[in-house]
């Protein structure tokens, strides 16, 4: 009974689905594939992946967790939150502020407890907020409750009142505005405009140690493959049904017995918690998290990764992460002014052209499979 | 109410917490009556969508409800469904449940079901999906997570599905069926919620006369286990399924009794045909 | 000087103490008369001695020449920075350097190298010269022709009162002609007088100087009523200080009151500023149910295009932002035309979608200006007419940029209202936003008026955006940083109604204000954006809510 019920559990979760299973494999197949290229070909062999991409491959993946967590509140439940990235940058502000705390003497100014920029600011002791976060296990914790709260309130305030449509947007847009303005003061004690950096270890390791780089890489690549079976779970629950049909009649849904507001507050809610764990992940492969992560376009970028990879779909807002930042990564290095042109450009083009994303054009080039068995069922 | 029971009414709307214990009780109608509208007014802008509107329905009625545009009888239904709070009145499902202060939620959990004008069904779910949507059971987020639909429930849905003749279009996305088998599917979905109070906008608008006519059958087989009120402007159909005709006119209720006295009533005429 | 030398010598009843030195002035001027006015490089040659009554004398001719850098020289020899060279008498402006000594040419003013301290002598100055010297140079002032210099000049006196300065301002009091500097030369004997024996004097000027709202008054009557360490009162008498007490209570609440006042008037023009920026998002937000994010970045355009009408008639500054105004409106509303034609038209009715895309279309527009303009932030001349500011009282003044903010937001909400209300693109107008079907039947070229709308919304962006450049830097981020603000006062106001935009983005333009003092800037900012949500969750349709069936939906 229990293994029919599990193997009915993954045959919902994965058979159903040929863009989840080519996702899945793809993600194994760079998951066992970039740590041997990195690890076991010596620097200047032409197999060998500098830490470097890894680094980047890991990052990528971060952003394709924030993708599905934007596709989970806006493909599935039809809340366009332009503040998500607010998520990822406080859950990213929760690791760091642990590996802050983990440089110790090994600062500039050597203060054992104080991290550099505090004592640059000629301040006494911790602030109570930094309390615990010497910790590893706090921090985790940190990453996923303050997120999750921060969505819970705003959304309980937001949705109880029935904001809907462009005025909830223009409201985590606004929310995502405060908090860059609040975190780029200095007395708010998280740095500042500098941010925190510098970081030297995590977990007692090395942290740009090869063999670091590579955990933190497969720990994003586990987040991902976590946070996408989770949402696929959610999406095709009853409950998931319901948020679909939130999204598509909300006062609808209402009027057959749903309490509307709860089931967005709580999607809302777990959505931040996957981009807080996201941007907990980046933080250390990056080395810096600074208030320009909580600019409003950030969390229009993230919008934008979404609807060109196709909303509604979860291996689609991952392709479109990947894909977005790919386009990214090559245009700042090589064409630098040239970048804006092409994601304003991209912008337009998707929303005029391609409401379904590549995932949708790429359905509407092979046969329509699925949409003949239900004509014909 | 004050500041804290309000904030804890809004923590339980919201979070979902405590929803089983504040599940409003069904309606009584232990006195015969279903529904007691009293002294209800809305206005918007100035404009008086409903006058001091009064009416009643019995347990087990069938009711039709006939006006010319603008007599406000879909704001009547956004009243009772908790979509529109009134400026004045009281609204009162059996004995003991006082609509005015449920949410549309928490009306629907307590047994008022509503039939749309344009018919709304989840166009992306599949016939099957939307029956599901809107069957019977704990609608808690909690429960949908985690739990499928029990035997009992699946019994239902397929009931349901015989009475509205879909067993074959099960599988189909609710956006590809025809007009009329939208109607009907709706009409389903209200069946499966189990309410005991239907509330029906334009059932027949669009449909076959054949289809029409199985409408008819339906509603008529439903009244009696449940009560049900039609809005309606076909008059043939009102006349094919009406015992009881309520005319509302400028937000009140002109006339009141069987289609032929009200189709007699002077008042009627005039409203009907103009001065 | 001449004129006003023999007046003040024939000015009669001057207390004895200034006696002294009024007439000294009045013989140094009778000098100055009797050797035929001294040209300014006589007088300043005649400084480079060592006798102080030469060099007194000097001096005075030199206030007597009235030349431009009088003042310049004689400051320099109060503060001892005035040099002779031994070998010619030529007489420099130095500072001591590690070097030796840096010249400037007292003559002409223009720097004249560094050079060995040993070869000059500083032209040294005694007590008594520096108090002629500081008189001197205070009746300098007095006697300008400028009104405003006057005012400078008394206000300036006030701080540090002497009996000198105090016969001197009594003998200004007759003569003196403009009211308001008359009337602080009052309040400047008025302060003496708290000092006066009699306690009947001091009273009286207590009186005088009620409702004063110089910060000397309030400095001087603050200690009056203070105690010193062993607890008795700097006053003796008690009717004064009581007087006083009830002098500073009416000070301080006029003071409150006009510190409020100014408060409130910054906040209204950084109101006006909101509204400017809100308005033609309301236009295209509200009418037409469109969100253009690109809104800022066709402000920016026009900030941009009063940049370059300075370019092109770099003689005209003053008319170049006049002339900006409707170059502006075309250029943007040109922009907006075609961002409605090529993309907006395509997603009615999808809001979401529509933002996106307009979302895109800003980044380009700010890559375009980036790679036109460069990055770089571009200097907008502000014409003079609108620098400066309108001093009300002493402690209210009204800079004019802001004045002038305040009534172009006025002027363009009127010509807006009367636009919509009066003509029929307006009347077309809201009947599309009110029933786009049932206007369309009636043969209104529904095509043509959205893209018109948005065109006359994105014109208003760019106006507002050549008010934008005469009040910040213009760069290619303008935009960015005022869409948030100009979509929270539409959100705010309530959508499509430009009365609640106006009325909205006054409010938050003043309560800003009001919270910076106490919170920072950045911080009321926050708590701006925080009350907005809370505000948003309780009237999600803001201020002015539409109602009924057309709201729906």
């Amino acid at each position: 009974m229990q293994t029919s019920a599990s193997s009915n559990l993954w045959t919902r979760l994965i058979a159903g689905e040929r863009g989840t299973q080519v996702f899945l494999a793809l993600l194994l197949t760079v998951g066992v594939a970039v740590p041997i290229l990195h690890l076991a070909f010596p620097e200047g062999s032409s197999l060998h992946l500098s830490t470097y991409t890894v680094t980047l491959i890991g990052k990528y993946m971060t952003y394709a967790l924030l993708a599905i967590a934007v596709d989970l509140v806006w493909g599935y439940c039809g809340i366009l939150s332009l503040g998500h990235a607010a998520f990822f940058a406080l859950g990213g502000y929760a690791m760091g502020m642990y590996l802050m705390r983990q440089i110790g003497t090994r600062g500039v100014y050597g203060d054992l407890v104080l991290p550099d920029f505090m004592v640059f600011l000629n301040w006494k002791e911790l602030p109570w907020f930094w309390y615990g976060f010497d910790m590893f296990w706090f921090a985790a914790v940190m990453v996923v409750i303050v997120p999750g709260l921060l969505a819970l309130a705003f959304g309980w305030l937001a949705f109880r009142s029935r904001v809907t449509g462009v005025y909830l947007s223009i409201i985590t847009q606004a929310l995502t505005y405060a908090l860059m303005l609040a975190f780029f003061r200095n007395d708010m004690g998280f740095g500042g405009n500098n941010g925190l950096t510098d970081f030297k270890e995590i977990v007692g390791a090395d942290i740009n140690a090869s063999g670091t780089r590579v955990a933190l890489f497969l720990a994003s690549a586990l987040a991902l493959a976590l946070g996408y079976l989770a949402c696929r779970y959610i999406t095709l629950s009853r409950a998931g049904r319901v948020v679909q049909a939130i999204r598509d009649a909300e006062s609808r849904t209402r009027f057959i017995g749903y309490r509307v507001e709860s089931y967005k507050l709580w999607v809302f809610a777990f959505s931040a918690v996957l981009a807080g764990i996201a941007g907990a992940l980046y933080v250390p492969q990056v080395g810096i998290i600074n208030p320009s992560e909580f600019q409003p376009i950030n969390s229009i970028e993230v919008v934008i990764w979404v609807a060109v990879g196709g909303r509604g779909t979860l291996y689609g807002a991952v392709a479109g992460a990947v894909l977005v930042n790919y386009a990214k990564t090559y245009f700042t290095a090589a064409l630098p002014e040239l970048w804006l042109y092409a994601l304003g450009t991209m912008f337009v083009i998707v929303t005029l052209f391609l409401p379904r994303g590549v995932v949708g054009l790429a359905d509407r080039l092979t046969p329509r499979q699925r949409v003949e068995q239900a004509v014909t069922a | 109410m004050n500041a804290s029971t309000s904030l804890r009414n809004g923590w339980q709307k919201v979070f979902g917490a405590g929803a089983k214990s504040e599940r409003p009780p069904p309606g009584d109608t232990s006195h015969g009556t279903i529904l007691y509208l009293e002294d209800i007014s809305v206005s918007f802008d100035g404009f008086k969508a409903l006058n001091a509107l009064t009416l009643y329905i019995d347990a087990g009625e069938l009711r039709c409800i006939i006006g010319p545009n603008g007599a406000g009888k879909t704001t009547m239904m956004d009243v009772i469904t908790g979509k529109t709070r009134p400026d004045a009145g009281s609204a009162w499902f059996g004995q003991n449940t006082d609509l005015l202060t449920l949410t549309e939620p928490q009306i629907a959990e307590a047994g008022i079901g509503r039939k749309f004008q344009k018919p709304t069904v989840f166009e992306q779910h599949t016939v099957m999906e939307n029956l599901e949507l809107a069957v019977a059971g704990n609608k808690a987020i909690w429960s949908t997570l985690a739990s499928p639909l029990d035997s009992r429930q699946r019994t239902h849905i397929e009931e349901v599905l015989e009475t509205v003749c879909l067993q074959d279009r099960r599988d189909m996305r609710a956006g590809m069926l025809s007009h009329g088998q939208k109607q009907w599917l709706e009409i389903g979905m209200l069946l499966a919620q189990q309410p005991q109070l239907l509330l029906v906008d334009e059932p027949v608008a669009g449909m076959t006369p054949q289809e029409v006519e199985r409408t008819a059958e339906l509603l008529l087989s439903l009244a009696g286990k449940h009560s049900v009120m039609v809005v309606e402007h076909d008059m043939d159909f009102v006349r094919s399924i009406a015992r009881k005709v309520t005319v509302l006119h400028e937000g009140h209720v002109l006339a009141e009794g069987s289609i032929d006295e009200v189709q007699n009533d002077p008042r009627v005429v005039e409203v009907y045909l103009g001065e | 000087m001449k004129l006003l030398g023999c007046m003040m010598s024939s000015i009669p009843g001057v207390r004895p103490g200034s006696l002294l030195l009024v007439l000294l002035l009045a013989a140094l001027s009778h000098c100055v008369a009797a050797s035929e006015a001294p040209s300014f490089e006589q007088a300043l040659g005649a400084l480079a001695t060592s006798n102080f009554k030469q060099k007194e004398r000097a001096a005075g001719e030199l206030v007597g020449v009235r030349h431009a850098n009088t003042r310049a020289v004689l400051d320099a020899l109060l503060e001892g920075n005035l040099y002779y060279r031994k070998a010619d008498k030529r007489v420099f402006i130095a500072v001591t350097q590690e070097a030796g000594l840096e010249l400037r040419d007292a003559l002409t003013l223009q720097s004249a190298g560094t050079a060995d301290a040993a070869d000059f002598s500083k032209i040294t100055t005694n007590n008594q010269l520096r108090k002629t010297l500081r008189s001197a140079l205070a009746s300098f002032d007095l006697t300008d022709p400028d009104a405003q210099v006057r005012l400078g000049a008394v206000n300036e006196m006030l701080r540090s009162l002497d009996a000198d300065s105090v016969s001197i301002l009594r003998a200004r009091e007759r003569d003196e002609k403009d009211e308001s500097v008359r009337q602080a030369i009052r309040t400047g004997l008025a302060i003496a007088d708290l000092n006066h024996e009699d306690a009947a004097r001091r009273l009286s000027a207590v009186e005088q100087l009620k409702g004063s709202l110089n910060p000397e008054v309030f400095n001087r009557l603050t200690a009056l009523v203070s105690t010193s360490d062993d607890g008795s009162y700097t006053e003796p008498d008690a009717k004064v200080r009581s007087a006083a007490r009830a002098a500073l209570a009416g000070i301080e609440n006029s003071r409150s009151f006009y510190s409020m006042l100014e408060t409130l008037f910054f906040g209204l023009s950084l109101g006006s500023v909101l509204v400017l920026a809100a308005i033609g998002l309301a236009i295209t937000f509200g009418v037409m149910g469109v969100i253009n994010m690109a809104h800022g970045e066709l402000m920016m355009l026009g900030a941009y295009t009063t940049y370059v009408v300075q370019l092109i008639m770099p003689q005209h500054i003053g008319a170049s932002v006049l002339v900006a105004i409707p170059v502006a409106f075309v250029v943007a509303g040109g922009v907006g035309v075609l961002i409605e034609r090529g993309v907006v038209r395509f997603l009615y009715g999808r809001p979401l979608e529509t933002l996106l895309a307009t979302f895109g279309v800003s980044l380009v527009l700010q890559q375009i200006v980036r790679d036109i303009f460069t990055a770089n932030n571009r200097p907008v001349e502000t014409p003079s007419w609108m620098s400066g500011s309108l001093q009300i009282n002493e402690a209210f003044s009204i800079t004019y940029n802001r004045l002038y903010v305040v009534l172009f937001m006025l002027i363009v909400f009127v010509i807006l209202q009367w636009v919509l209300k009066k003509t029929s693109l307006g009347l077309k107008v809201r009947a599309v936003a009110q029933n786009r079907a049932m206007a369309k039947s009636m043969g209104v070229r529904t095509e043509w008026v959205d893209a018109l709308t948005f065109g006359l919304g994105s014109g208003i962006a760019g106006v507002a955006g050549v008010a934008l450049s005469q009040l910040t830097n213009v760069g290619p981020n303008l935009g960015q940083a005022y869409i948030i603000d100009s979509f929270m006062v539409v959100v705010f106001g309530g959508v499509g109604n430009l009365w609640g935009t106006l009325i909205g983005g006054m409010s938050l333009g003043v309560v800003n204000q009001f919270l910076e003092p106490h919170a920072g800037a950045v911080l009321a900012k926050i708590l701006v954006l925080i009350a907005l949500i809370l505000f948003i969750q309780r009237r999600p349709r803001g201020l002015f809510p539409q109602l009924g069936r057309a709201a729906e939906g």
